[in-house]
């Protein structure tokens, strides 16, 4: 599929949903919601439209955005479905500026479609690329921060009415720190836009075509359904990526613990997996696989659960007790391997001081 | 000791009588429109074919799709009020935003978002205001619905809202029924919605059927308990089945399978339960129907009950055809139990799924003659559209190449080929009442939902805590303590609470004494 994206349309949805949570390795959102919000958006008679990175002027003005806060809340506290916007027109209002383009904080989950809700919204295009080329649970974890572009003043704006505004903070860390503090006070949801980038930093420091990346991933799931071929081998050979285990889920534990999803599974091989024992640790995300006790795949890598029969992703959100699931490994993009990337999304990042970044075979 | 199995379908009522694993009697019976009198048939005729005495029947256990059916055709459905507590969070997306446009009709897609709903911690998004609900009584009043369904945002957390909003708008509305979403979903508020305002529309049909099993067994004269088989093919009670209709949605499809895996002795398969009205595949595997992953959506409406992974298509016996050559339908529309009357072998004039059958021979029933003036041309097209229609439906089902056998059950199942695509079908013996059979041996559960202090003891140690809990009660319901497992558990974390507090729910099954 060489065709280059230039709007999103009704028709592209149903493959983005399944594309973003599939690179949103359990995370980023309830893209169903998204999906149909954006669908609600269209009925309207608003449009995204979308612009190539490599076609995106040095001087524009582009704002990343998304939302922030706990996988579980989104499916249940919907929102109310302005916060991002609220918050780019926070924004743009503090620094006084008129913003050319948005473009999306993670491609994984809904957040994928955030910035095309806030495009249809304000008349804006979105870039097909984003800071993350997956999804990942604190704010400084994006190429942006990574790459020297610092991200406050960031704005953020609940359902309720409430508009924050964090003018400065010593670094990004310290900007999650607050931002979290933040969105748990306003019920763990909440739109965040922050500092806006040049077009020529974006280029540069862009994960690239990450909205097309998505759709076409979507569409070999769904093409694969018709055709009735394997859709987890087909995810595999989309993204050269690895299959990790079958099994089933035997235990899952998951809680609210400072405005994320926390917790683990614990899985039991079956199939030629059979006597295996998994274990996935989870921060609104899935970080770290382990086989019997030994760690495989760790972030950035991107862990991916998929229903074992269908291929679908499974949404920490929407995972059960029971489920046969198939465990995916997917090599994350360059960007988000360099040495200066390591340090803030590495295992270290997350607090395991044992685990070493080895990255994954790829297929 | 003898069970008695009925299975109460759109078309028909199928009975059979079980001794141990043996069954000793099936017959059906045309499903009546008061159901009561083809229950009554079945079960008599079931009893007698045995040979035995009423007395030695233990237990009665009714499947039924009346309720899937319902929502399916979109009939017998009540004009249903969908209250929402969530203001100002969650309106973009409004009550019933990803229904079919029918379906919706058919309810009539009112709804009302109004204040209130909790956090995830359990603080107020913002408080239940008295005078807006008031406001939406009288328009309820107005609109003279009598069924309500309630939903507020994070009410599996704390029902509170719900609880406190049904008094309000039941003082004003004394004759109308309530449905809470925190009694019957889980989290995800779309889906628990969407299954509290099917309920809250069911409600009405499900009086009138339950209080039906009811009489129609008094009728047959017996006086042994009966149960109602929910979605995971576990037993209810009759007051329960009363008020959450919706929790049968899937007992049908979780019926034919085990009743289907039961009568072939297969363990991996693809099960296709042709019926009246509709024809339901799924898959066995391991004997047991893989459950959904995801969603499963009943009658294009998404809900998030663990249910078996099944695929419904508008295809029975007794599908009305329209049309010829290319425009040729069949169904969704089914004459249901009409079938002996409307269906041309049976002097009717409407063309059936049923008379293709015995116009081309895969059935002999009725008068034959009566489809001497149709063109073989409409029968050739009705046959190879069901055809179409059925490998499909399989297709879809299939998740591997492996060549597994599809196990055909259920009385329409004459209209299945002896091969699917590639598949081969299996007819298993009593294959048009495996449903009956799969109600039979329906199994016993035990349930705990209950909020556990964590503060003494380990999560782990409360979780097995709630299992003995549950097994102990599976127990004394009647199931065998070797054949008792663990079909679902889950914990939510109550951060609101002192004492580090989780609410368990947690689910075992067993298989009953005989």
């Amino acid at each position: 599929m060489t065709d280059v994206l230039r709007e999103v349309t009704d028709a592209d949805l149903d493959a983005i949903e399944i594309g973003a949570a599939i690179l949103g390795t359990g995370g980023g959102g309830n893209p169903y919601i998204g999906k149909l919000r954006c669908r609600e958006e269209l009925k309207k008679g608003n449009c995204i439209p979308v612009i190539p990175l490599d076609e995106l002027a040095d001087d524009a003005v582009v704002v990343s955005l998304g939302g922030i806060g706990a996988p579980v809340v989104g499916v249940e506290k919907i929102e109310e479905g302005e916060e991002c916007l609220r918050a780019l027109r926070a924004l743009e209002q503090e620094l006084d500026v008129k913003v050319d383009a948005l473009i999306s904080v993670e491609i994984g989950g809904a957040n994928s479609m955030e910035p095309m809700l806030t495009a249809a919204q304000a008349g804006l295009p979105v870039v097909d690329g984003d800071g993350m080329g997956r999804a990942f649970p604190e704010m400084q974890m994006c190429t942006w921060s990574i790459y020297g572009h610092r991200e406050c003043p960031a704005a953020m704006a609940d359902e309720k009415g409430s508009i924050v505004v964090i003018r400065e903070t010593p670094d990004d860390v310290w900007l999650e720190r607050i931002a979290r503090s933040v969105v748990v006070a306003m019920g763990a949801a909440a739109g965040l836009a922050s500092q806006p980038m040049r077009g020529d930093f974006v280029k540069r420091a862009a994960v690239p075509n990450t909205i097309t990346q998505a759709r076409n991933l979507g569409r070999a799931v769904l093409d694969a359904h018709a055709r009735h071929a394997d859709p987890v081998q087909t995810v595999i050979n989309q993204e050269n990526g690895q299959l990790l285990m079958t099994a089933k889920i035997v235990d899952l534990e998951r809680h609210l613990k400072g405005g994320f999803a926390v917790g683990h599974l614990t899985l039991e091989g079956f199939g030629a997996y059979r006597g295996d024992r998994g274990r996935i640790d989870l921060q609104n995300e899935f970080l770290v696989f382990r086989r019997n006790g030994v760690v495989e795949v760790c972030v950035p890598d991107l862990i991916v659960v998929l229903d074992s029969d269908t291929g679908l992703p499974i949404t920490t959100e929407m995972l059960r007790y029971g489920q046969r699931i198939a465990v995916v490994g997917l090599p994350a993009h360059k960007l988000m391997r360099s040495p200066e990337a390591l340090r803030v999304v590495g295992p270290e990042a997350f607090g395991y001081d044992d685990v070493t970044f080895c990255p994954m075979e790829t297929g | 000791m003898l069970r008695i199995g009925v299975d109460v379908g759109g078309t028909n009522t199928d009975a059979v009588v079980m001794q141990g694993d043996v069954v000793l009697s099936g017959v059906k019976s045309p499903t009546t429109e008061d159901v009561m009198g083809g229950v009554v048939d079945a079960v008599t005729r079931a009893i007698a074919e045995a040979d035995k005495d009423k007395e030695q029947i233990s237990a009665v256990m009714i499947g039924t799709t009346h309720f899937t059916n319902a929502v399916v055709e979109r009939r017998y459905l009540m004009q249903t009020g969908a209250v929402r507590l969530c203001l100002p969070a969650a309106q973009c997306l409004p009550p019933m935003v990803d229904w079919p446009e029918d379906i919706r009709e058919a309810v009539g897609g009112q709804f009302w978002m109004a204040k209130g709903g909790n956090e995830f911690d359990g603080r107020e998004i913002s408080s239940l205001d008295v005078d807006e609900l008031d406001g939406i009584a009288a328009e309820i009043g107005v609109a003279g619905l009598k069924t309500v369904a309630i939903t507020s945002v994070f009410s599996p957390v704390s029902d509170e809202m719900e609880r406190r909003a049904m008094l309000r708008l039941s003082e004003r509305l004394p004759d109308v029924d309530f449905t809470l979403s925190s009694e019957i979903g889980r989290l995800g508020i779309l889906e628990r919605e969407n299954a509290a305002i099917m309920n809250a529309s069911l409600r009405a049909l499900s009086e009138r059927t339950v209080a039906a099993f009811g009489a129609a067994l008094a009728k047959v004269g017996l006086t042994c308990p009966y149960y109602i088989t929910q979605n995971d093919g576990t037993l209810m009670s009759r007051e329960f089945v009363q008020s959450y209709p919706v929790l049968t949605f899937a007992s049908g499809p979780t019926n034919s399978m085990r009743g289907a895996a039961f009568l072939s002795g297969k363990t991996d398969a693809i099960v296709v339960d042709v019926g009246g009205t509709t024809t339901d595949v799924g898959a066995l595997v391991k004997g047991f129907p893989r459950p959904a992953s995801t969603t499963v959506d009943v009658g294009g409406v998404r809900t998030n009950f663990r249910m078996p992974d099944v695929f419904a298509i508008g295809l029975g016996g007794g599908s009305i055809i329209i049309g010829d050559g290319d425009n040729l339908k069949v169904g969704p529309q089914s004459v249901g139990y009409k079938l002996t009357e409307e269906a041309k072998v049976f002097g009717g004039d409407t063309l059936t799924a049923s008379d293709v059958a015995v116009g081309l021979g895969l059935a002999d029933f009725g008068d034959r003659s009566a489809l001497d003036d149709l063109p073989p041309s409409t029968m050739a097209a009705s046959k190879s559209r069901i055809d179409e229609m059925l490998t499909n439906a399989v297709e879809r089902m299939r998740v591997s190449s492996e060549p597994i056998p599809v196990l055909a059950v259920g009385g329409g199942s004459i209209l299945v080929p002896k091969k699917v695509g590639e598949l081969s079908v299996i007819r298993p013996d009593h294959f048009s009442v495996a449903n009956a059979v799969g109600a039979a041996i329906g199994q016993i559960s035990g349930e705990v939902d209950r909020i556990f202090s964590l503060e003494k003891i380990t999560r782990e140690e409360a979780l097995a805590d709630a299992r003995k809990e549950a097994t102990k009660k599976a127990i004394t319901a009647g199931a065998r303590p070797e054949s008792i497992e663990l079909l679902d558990q889950e914990d939510v974390p109550l951060a609101y609470l002192p004492g580090n507090a989780t609410r368990i729910r947690l689910k075992v099954v067993g298989d009953m004494h005989d």
